[in-house]
């Protein structure tokens, strides 16, 4: 397609993928620049999936050091005190990521989100941040959708045995082939802000009702201050406090978030290592998408709760947007 | 959640599989908290596994699956229990004593054989099943629990697809047809086994030449050069053998008519010539090395190479079978990683798809067709793995009611990605599950007990060792620990028709069919009849009292078929020869409002994207049943 071949390595390493996306995906993915931020047991799926994948380069950052929780769904680091003492979770995934696929570069940056500037996400096709308060994400978003070219957007969180993903691939055109001929298509995403700002009371009946909890809780960490995933089942009677106020000043009724399910994702923060899979799985799939110009992408958020086994799919814009 | 901890703690979880699914879910299971779990797989690690089984890299090429697999996990859960077993789990070794010790068996299987055995064993230990399967973005996790849910074989499983023999040898319409014919036909006549029946000549057979002579063909003569054998043999199969079919005016009325193709026509003198020059001989050579593309120059797997291409490479990789292989001749079968194999396959199937006027394909995709290459990528794998252990659990709590088949699709369906579906009742009728008497029609005084065992016992009932009895009365039993005068007994029996058994099975005999490994037994009702049609009913015996698997070419089938892969007279359900824990079963069409377009739609939207038709061939791939339950009653649970 546009000159390079594939080299016999390549070939004979994506056989079967390429038997799925074809050989210009491939070509596509080993030119795509991959930064991921925060790292728990859903990006470490998430960053093997798509060294597999062979992205050109992955860039991790998270300079937290190594603690037991940290580990917890992390295949990525060994639960050896004598390997990951001193060392910052991007390193130490940065080091078992590195064997993984000898055609990938994956590398470590040190710093705090809020402090890498437009230049800096400049470098990426894809950026994917998680355990991030609200106010990181929107930064990053937005420092995302003032460049020029377009870098795809992602946010991913999972508490409890649920899962997030947020898309916005800003104007995104791609192709779709449809029995004979091909579709020109195109899709508008809001960013993140935008999406959260849609009145509740816009949205449709059926609208998941997770989306509605990890927006209750996520304005709760921000008005308590909190790290995010800093709750506990002590902080359960001001979330559901939060929450009436909220479902009041949306004009909803109360059902719409309900009690139960904030009471899970407040008691137990930790993360369910099938459910990490499932997303990162999902999140993996989406990235290969938007760079492959392959298939239908997400548009824009993607729930999963292992206790009705549903993966469902919410967009959430402006109606005229 | 405290219950949930200690079911996982307390599990014995038996793995089958440690490819494409197996190694996300040995790490699943492991991040879980599971502490003791058993794995088995009998494959070793290849390449091709690289890119989505990424407990594996490159220096473990080679080594067993389950055993790399274990060590890996251990790196990062070093006190979790782990037994590997590089052993097929169809060795005596795993009778259902050996499944009775685990809580949940967990099948991450590529194939439809083993998957029918694994179901066996856990119905006779009762122990609960999680079965699993992907292909490309597809995949589906179900949930088997005796007497709760329907068993793996409740349901049909679409059967290969096959060919009618006269489209293979005489009018292919796509580029399958012609793949077919090159491996299983022109390649097994080359370099198989000589003793093979081969349809090769079958229609040149009714001309002018005897079939003395068509065979002679084939062979290299004494002192002949070897380029001159490559012509002769192009010659024959592209020009002569197509001169002869277009003879036959009737077969042409309707079908355009094929262009025979002779050497002189695509190669030059000189560069036929040129074509023994060109290769380097090097002694070190090791026999899967050498290529026909690497010694003519041609470097990329994805070009559509034009006739003449393609005729060189014909000639080329020919003379380096005889020069390079010799030894192998007469004993080889096609092998998908059998680099000069997989040439000989690509040119000859697209001088043939040439010659009638198919589009001719690449290397890379012709090797998908002729290998039944699964697609299969790493995010699949490891959304199934997570939806397997969620399912696991849900079965170790003894949770009923929120047990769920779940689909992962590729385009959403009513918002849906990931689409639960409350799993299905036994099928009462099910002989697997529920033991229900099997009917068969059979000729009696025609059929032998040798055609029995073949056609129904193995092919059709999955049996592997069987034992055959009429009421008391042993008749046939397959094993190692037999003396000699009971082989040479059942020898015998083998060559009787069923009318002349020492006890004659008649109209009205009942049979008990019993394999004594999956501890399955399995009544049949013995009806004589007269005859059978040779188009609808080829076996020549019609075996009924449960669905049959829905052949999707059943309509093409003529006096005999020949399948992808699998020898004419081998009947039995292949296995996809491919290395990885990945094949879909059917994406179904359910009975059910909510879920029946959906499965529907996202299988048409798979063959839509599909680039070629193989995926239809694969044994238990996504296939389109909506038909098929029609007359089969499913009840949900609950």
């Amino acid at each position: 397609m546009d000159g390079e071949e594939l080299t016999e390595q390549e070939t004979a390493l994506y056989d079967r993928q390429i038997r799925v996306w074809g050989a210009d995906a491939q070509r596509r993915l080993s030119k795509a620049h991959v930064l991921v931020y925060g790292i728990k047991g859903t990006i470490a799926e998430f960053c093997k999936n798509i060294v597999l994948a062979g992205v050109g380069s992955l860039t991790l950052v998270d300079d937290r050091v190594a603690n037991e929780e940290a580990l917890s769904s992390n295949f990525l680091i060994p639960p050896d005190e004598n390997v990951y003492r001193g060392k910052t979770l991007a390193e130490l995934c940065c080091d078992s990521l590195i064997d993984f696929n000898p055609m990938v570069r994956v590398s470590v940056v040190k710093g705090d989100l809020s402090d890498f500037g437009i230049d800096f996400f400049n470098k990426f096709d894809v950026v994917v941040i998680s355990c991030c308060s609200l106010a990181a994400k929107k930064l990053a978003n937005d420092k995302c959708r003032k460049l020029s070219k377009r870098v795809s957007f992602y946010t991913v969180d999972c508490r409890d045995s649920c899962g997030e993903i947020f898309v916005d691939l800003k104007d995104y055109r791609y192709s779709k082939k449809k029995l004979e001929e091909t579709n020109e298509c195109q899709l508008q995403y809001p960013c993140f802000e935008d999406a959260v700002s849609v009145p509740w009371k816009a949205l449709p009946r059926k609208t998941s009702k997770l989306y509605f909890a990890m927006r209750v809780i996520e304005k709760f960490e921000e008005a308590e201050g909190r790290s995010p995933g800093e709750v506990s089942v002590a902080d359960l009677p001001g979330v559901l406090k939060l929450k009436e106020e909220l479902c009041s000043a949306q004009s909803v009724n109360e059902s719409h978030v309900p009690d139960s399910l904030l009471e899970r994702l407040v008691t137990n923060t930790t993360e369910f290592p099938p459910v990490c899979a499932i997303i990162g799985g999902i999140l993996g799939q989406e990235v290969i998408k938007a760079i492959s110009g392959k298939g239908d992408p997400l548009k824009n958020f993607f729930f999963f709760d292992a206790m009705d086994g549903k993966g469902v799919m919410e967009d959430i814009s402006e109606p005229n947007a | 959640m405290d219950l949930q901890l200690s079911v996982v703690k307390g599990a014995k979880v038996l793995m089958v599989g440690a490819g494409g699914i197996g190694c996300e879910l040995l790490k699943t299971l492991a991040l879980s908290g599971f502490q003791d779990i058993h794995i088995i797989d009998m494959d070793t690690i290849e390449v091709s596994n690289l890119n989505r089984q990424f407990l594996f890299r490159q220096s473990h090429v080679g080594q067993s699956k389950s055993k790399v697999a274990r060590d890996a996990v251990l790196k990062f859960r070093p006190h979790v229990s782990i037994k590997s077993y590089h052993a097929n789990v169809k060795d005596p070794e795993f009778n259902v004593e050996f499944f009775k010790q685990f809580n949940v068996v967990l099948n991450g299987l590529d194939n439809l054989d083993a998957r029918r055995h694994v179901n066996r064993l856990c119905l006779a230990a009762n122990v609960p099943l999680v079965e699993s399967g992907t292909t490309g973005f597809l995949g589906q996790v179900t949930v088997h629990v005796k007497g709760r849910t329907e068993c793996y074989e409740c349901q049909p499983k679409p059967a290969p697809k096959t060919y009618p023999v006269c489209t293979i040898t005489s009018t292919p319409s796509k580029f399958v047809h012609c793949i077919v014919w090159a491996k299983d036909l022109l390649f097994a006549k080359l370099f198989g086994d000589k003793n093979q029946e081969n349809d090769l000549n079958i229609r040149s057979s009714d001309g002018a030449s005897s079939s003395e002579n068509v065979v002679d063909v084939f062979e290299r003569r004494e002192g002949e050069d070897i380029d001159d054998y490559g012509r002769r043999i192009f010659d024959h199969v592209f020009g002569y053998n197509i001169e002869l079919a277009l003879s036959n005016e009737e077969t042409w009325k309707n079908r355009n008519k094929p262009k025979p193709i002779y050497s002189k026509d695509v190669l030059s003198d000189e560069l036929a010539q040129q074509n023994g020059n060109v290769v380097q001989d090097s002694a070190t050579d090791d026999g899967l090395s050498v290529s026909a593309m690497s010694s003519l120059g041609m470097k990329n797997p994805q070009d559509i190479w034009s006739l003449s291409e393609n005729s060189r490479i014909f000639f080329e990789s020919l003379r380096l079978f005889f020069m390079k292989r010799g030894k192998e001749i007469g004993n080889l079968s096609f092998d998908k990683d059998d680099q000069l194999a997989v040439e000989f396959v690509t040119a000859a199937a697209n001088i043939r798809a040439a010659s009638f006027g198919i589009p001719l394909h690449s290397l890379f995709e012709a090797k998908g067709i002729a290998g039944n290459i699964v697609h299969a990528v790493a995010t699949t794998n490891a959304i199934i793995a997570g939806l397997i252990v969620i399912e696991a659990i849900k079965v170790l709590k003894n949770d009923i009611k929120s047990y769920r088949m779940t689909y992962c699709l590729e385009h959403p369906t009513r918002k849906m990605l990931l689409m639960p579906v409350e799993p299905f009742e036994p099928n009462e009728s099910c002989y697997v599950c529920s033991e229900t008497p099997l009917l068969l029609e059979i000729n009696t005084h025609r059929s032998k007990l040798k055609d029995f065992v073949e056609r129904i016992v193995k092919a059709k009932l999955g049996m592997n060792l069987p034992i055959i009895m009429q009421g008391s009365n042993l008749l046939f039993e397959a094993g190692d620990d037999l003396d000699e005068d009971m082989i040479a007994n059942y020898e015998a029996n083998l060559e009787k028709v069923l009318a002349e058994l020492p006890s004659p099975v008649t109209s009205g005999t009942m049979l008990t069919v019993e394999d004594l490994l999956q501890e399955f037994t399995c009544n049949i009702n013995i009806k004589h009849r007269e005859e059978f049609d040779e188009e609808k009913e080829p076996d020549g015996m019609l075996l009924s009292g449960w669905t049959q698997p829905v052949s999707a070419s059943e309509k093409e089938k003529e006096d005999k078929s020949i399948n992808n892969g699998a020898n004419s007279s081998d009947v039995t359900v292949e296995a996809v020869e491919d290395e990885t824990g990945v094949v879909a079963v059917g994406v179904k069409k359910r009975r059910i409002s909510e879920t029946s377009e959906v499965a529907a739609n996202a299988a048409a939207d798979e063959t839509n994207h599909k680039q070629y038709q193989v995926i239809d061939d694969e044994d238990d791939l996504v296939v389109l049943d909506g038909n098929s339950d029609a007359g089969n009653k499913r009840k949900r649970m609950q």
